[in-house]
């Protein structure tokens, strides 16, 4: 135990300065978790990693799999069970969307978008009316809901949002298009973001709530994408869509800061995934090095093979501990930011490494569809895009850095 | 015997020891099925080694879960609570620290509470299914259990005894290989797997059945009542609280790995093979 090695007074102040529950806990996950994990593993290996492929040929919405996964609880893991959902901690959360993302990528990151960028600021800056319209329906895996801040001329740069809402009457009315919106084509309700006072620039965004389908909204065509092709993605277009004045979410102006703070965690579902199609790539790297013979022996005899995995095996494990202490910081309600952001750039960058280094170690078979190495490595991609590029993670990071360093 | 109020609880025994050896055949992983060969549909996780010095199978290290059949003894108990037949759903299992994992596994399916006899060590090494089953019978009446389901054989050893012997030190009727089970007033109908095909027996209660694969599709738990099980409570028991001797009578000489596979001859007719049929002493 820890505490054998330190004096306790620094015991304490290390755990302090860390801001995590227990020291122990970064080299164990507690019992609940790890059933936690152990059933998500279970179900993932056995109703996803089958039809994960012909899912991805098909760019199909693995509706009954979400279903069963909201029977479960895991569409709504840290919503409280007075609402409907699980209830648990987000590093419970984080570990469900690894191991579901490592049987199928797709269904990863349905999973996070609805748990994270849906649900997530409505749970956070939601009244209690809202929170029971848009939350418990929500809970289910009937109903799946969807995130509208990208457009297509701002991505990375989210202050400059040109979709507008102004009031007329008790309603508003919401006019722009929102691009790269995941889940759209399958959802029941998105979080729009909307300029309601130009002038103020960032501080003039506020969050809307719309439900789908609505009259005024309507959906771009499905995006032709590389991977995780069995969520949709498309734009939304808004033309003269009236809402209620009550399907605000917070205040007016709120909207860059529930954007920011909900993508704040949202990324760490985005790690999560990434670090199930890492995992699934080392899987498929690590067997394969078992079995394939070449020069007498299996290949994992080579000494070239044998530093791949343990390359790929520690980019792995070193993300994953970033994410779970990042986890553990936002459950201890303790700054997060700076490591959340750490563990996405760390998780996606792994992915990518891994399933690139994945195809190589399966060689011809890797550039093949027999193998699930192409689609780990067309899954991997997107994570190092989407909800903050790697660009804008080390802006954050870097953004914090310099503040813990100010003269 | 009436139905629901009366029947107070459903024990549901759990045999959580070894291998997860799903494959086929099963001869090529589990050295200790010499001559027979078993088709199961799952997938292979884990190499079956044998130790060195032949006593067994390596155990250490390698990671226990709940026997496959087990799990749809659970499911069906957790059925007969939610049909609001049965009262209360007690899951049991004898082993060492470690089956607690697996207790805790049924509880987060659904059971109301688990009971862990304590045996480790040399005596879980040689625990075979009559020690098992004495356990069970003593537990059983302790418990004033009206109806036992077990999974009908444990993956790792493929005994297929415990849920018959437990039902003969009972005296109670048994229904084994059950694809299909429901409590009609105060009788359990139970249709059974047999070689011929299907058999429907009516059994009454208190009784002892084993699952089939077919008796049902285990649910996963949910992320609720696996937080639910947390607050459950296991009892701790030992087998000599029970009155039970768990020394064993049998003793094993060796544990081997099944002899390698050799290539086969081709022939170019009947007669051929006939002959070499002969030849090898099979005809």
């Amino acid at each position: 135990m820890s505490s054998a090695l330190l004096p306790s007074s620094r015991l304490t102040s290390v755990a302090r300065w860390h801001g995590i529950r227990c020291l122990s806990q970064l080299a164990e996950l507690p019992e609940l978790h790890q059933m936690m994990r152990q059933t998500c593993r279970d179900y993932a290996q056995k109703e996803l990693a089958p039809i994960a492929a012909q899912l991805d040929k098909d760019h199909k919405f693995p509706a009954k799999q979400v279903q069963e996964l909201g029977a479960m609880g895991v569409m709504a893991v840290e919503v409280p069970e007075s609402l409907g959902g699980a209830g648990m901690d987000y590093l419970a959360y984080c570990l469900a969307v690894e191991e579901l993302s490592r049987g199928c990528a797709s269904t990863g990151v349905i999973v996070s978008v609805n748990n994270s960028l849906y649900l997530g600021p409505i749970l956070k800056f939601g009244t209690e009316e809202q929170k029971k319209q848009w939350i418990t329906p929500f809970t289910t895996g009937e109903k799946v809901g969807c995130f509208a801040l990208s457009e297509p001329g701002n991505g990375s740069d989210a202050g400059a949002a040109s979709t507008l809402a102004h009031q007329e009457g008790d309603e508003w009315v919401l006019n722009g298009t929102k691009a790269w919106i995941t889940n759209c084509w399958d959802a029941s309700a998105t979080v729009v973001f909307a300029t309601t006072d130009k002038s103020l620039k960032h501080k003039g965004i506020s969050a809307f709530l719309v439900p789908m389908p609505h009259p005024g909204l309507s959906l771009g065509k499905k995006e032709d994408k590389l991977g995780i092709r069995a969520s949709s993605t498309a734009n939304i277009i808004l033309e003269d869509c009236r809402i209620p004045l009550g399907n605000m979410l917070g205040d007016r102006g709120m909207g860059f800061k529930i954007a920011m703070q909900t993508l704040d965690s949202g990324r760490l579902g985005i790690a999560a995934q990434a670090l199930g199609i890492a995992q699934a790539a080392l899987d498929c790297a690590a067997d394969y090095a078992h079995k394939r013979t070449a020069f007498g022996a299996p290949i994992g005899k080579l000494q070239a093979i044998q530093f791949k995995l343990a390359d790929m095996a520690l980019a792995i494990e070193s993300a994953r501990l970033l994410t779970w202490r990042a986890a553990m910081l936002r459950d201890a309600k303790k700054p997060f930011t700076k490591e959340a952001a750490m563990a996405k750039l760390g998780a996606s960058e792994a992915a990518t490494f891994v399933s690139h280094q994945a195809i190589q170690v399966l060689g011809g078979m890797g550039y093949v569809t027999d193998m699930p190495a192409e689609r780990h490595y067309r899954d991997a991609r997107i994570t190092e895009i989407y909800e903050g590029t790697s660009e804008i993670q080390r802006l954050v990071i870097a953004n914090k850095i310099l503040k813990e360093y100010q003269q | 015997m009436h139905r629901s109020s009366e029947v107070k609880h459903v024990a549901s025994y759990l045999n959580t020891r070894g291998c997860e050896c799903f494959g086929q055949p099963c001869e090529s992983h589990c050295p200790v099925l010499t001559d027979r060969t078993i088709h199961v549909q799952l997938k292979t996780f884990i190499k079956i080694r044998v130790k060195p010095d032949r006593t067994g199978v390596v155990t250490d290290g390698v990671k226990h879960s709940m026997n496959p059949f087990c799990e749809i003894a659970v499911e069906e108990a957790i059925k007969l609570k939610e049909k609001k037949l049965v009262k209360e759903v007690v899951a049991v299992s004898c082993g060492p620290q470690q089956v607690q994992e697996t207790i805790r596994t049924a509880l987060a399916m659904g059971a109301d509470r688990g009971i862990h006899v304590e045996v480790s060590g040399k005596d879980y090494e040689t625990l075979g299914p009559l020690q098992v089953s004495k356990i069970f019978a003593a537990l059983a009446k302790k418990e004033q259990a009206d109806l036992i389901i077990l999974g009908k054989q444990a993956i790792d050893d493929d005994c297929n005894q415990t849920g018959q012997i437990t039902a003969a030190l009972l005296d109670w009727p048994q229904g084994t290989f059950a694809s299909e089970m429901t409590l009609e007033a105060d009788k359990l109908k139970v249709v059974r797997e047999v070689d011929g095909g299907l058999e429907t027996i009516k059994i009454n209660l208190p009784a002892v059945v084993t699952a089939d694969l077919r008796l049902n599709t285990p649910r996963y738990a949910t992320l609720p009542n696996i937080m639910k099980a947390k607050k459950k409570k296991i009892a701790n028991v030992k087998p000599a609280d029970l009155g039970v001797d768990v020394c064993s009578r049998l003793e094993v000489l060796k544990v081997d790995e099944p002899p390698q596979r050799q290539a086969g001859v081709k022939v170019e007719t009947v007669d051929d093979l006939v002959g070499k049929l002969k030849e090898a002493g099979r005809v």
